[in-house]
């Protein structure tokens, strides 16, 4: 399946981009997103401990299942106001 | 009203935005760029916002007030980009009968915010830069 990731703020300045296309084994969890995204970008792997995800612009956990064409985001802790 | 945006916000279009005939305050928060953060001085503030699921969130919570207390109407404006010192970040503004409910459905909706929506914040000054409470602190 294909997904797309979004990458904000220090996600987006570890990696070097703030969207791209992901091609991932079906039954892959957002968890396993991460990790593919780490191994393409490897500054990313500290920011586990910090990571949250979004699916489809909904917070979700990291054993959530995801499907082919959804957007998928890595959330740091939140800042605004 | 519900915008996440890169122009200057407005504090007397958020205003406008929830006038109402049956309503007997508005309540406004405005909150502005600090010149310093826990004893450092700042020089500027980047907002970042993945605007989609800001905008969302900001709508959740904002039904979550409306089915709380009696307001009439909500405005709410957030910033992106960099902004200068003493420069408005965000606008939230909610009219209701009386002036209690305005207050709490106000001060709700901004706590809520800062708690929930996915907007970061890069403080620029003395202590270099740092998004603010995320991996960007790891250096």
């Amino acid at each position: 399946m294909r997904v797309t990731m979004r990458l904000f703020a220090g996600h987006r300045e570890r990696a070097g981009t703030d969207r791209l296309q992901l091609d991932l084994p079906n039954d892959s969890t957002a968890h396993d997103a991460f990790l593919a995204l780490a191994q393409r970008y490897p500054a990313l792997g500290e920011t586990e401990p910090f990571t949250t995800f979004a699916r489809n612009r909904q917070v979700v956990g990291p054993a959530e299942p995801l499907g082919d064409g959804d957007e998928v985001a890595l959330l740091q802790p939140v800042s605004g106001g | 009203m519900i915008q996440v945006t890169d122009r200057p916000l407005s504090i007397d279009d958020c205003v406008r935005a929830v006038q109402s005939p049956d309503c007997g305050g508005i309540a406004v928060f405005v909150g502005t760029v600090r010149d310093n953060s826990e004893g450092k001085a700042t020089d500027h503030l980047e907002y970042e916002a993945y605007t989609e699921m800001a905008e969302e969130t900001i709508a959740s919570i904002a039904g979550e007030a409306s089915s709380r207390w009696p307001i009439a109407k909500y405005a709410v404006q957030h910033r992106t980009g960099e902004l200068g010192i003493g420069e408005i970040s965000v606008v939230v503004a909610v009219s209701a009968p009386h002036r209690p409910e305005a207050f709490d459905a106000c001060r709700y909706i901004i706590d809520q915010l800062k708690a929930r929506a996915p907007i970061w914040k890069k403080e620029s000054g003395e202590s270099g830069e740092v998004w603010v409470g995320g991996p960007g602190e790891l250096g």
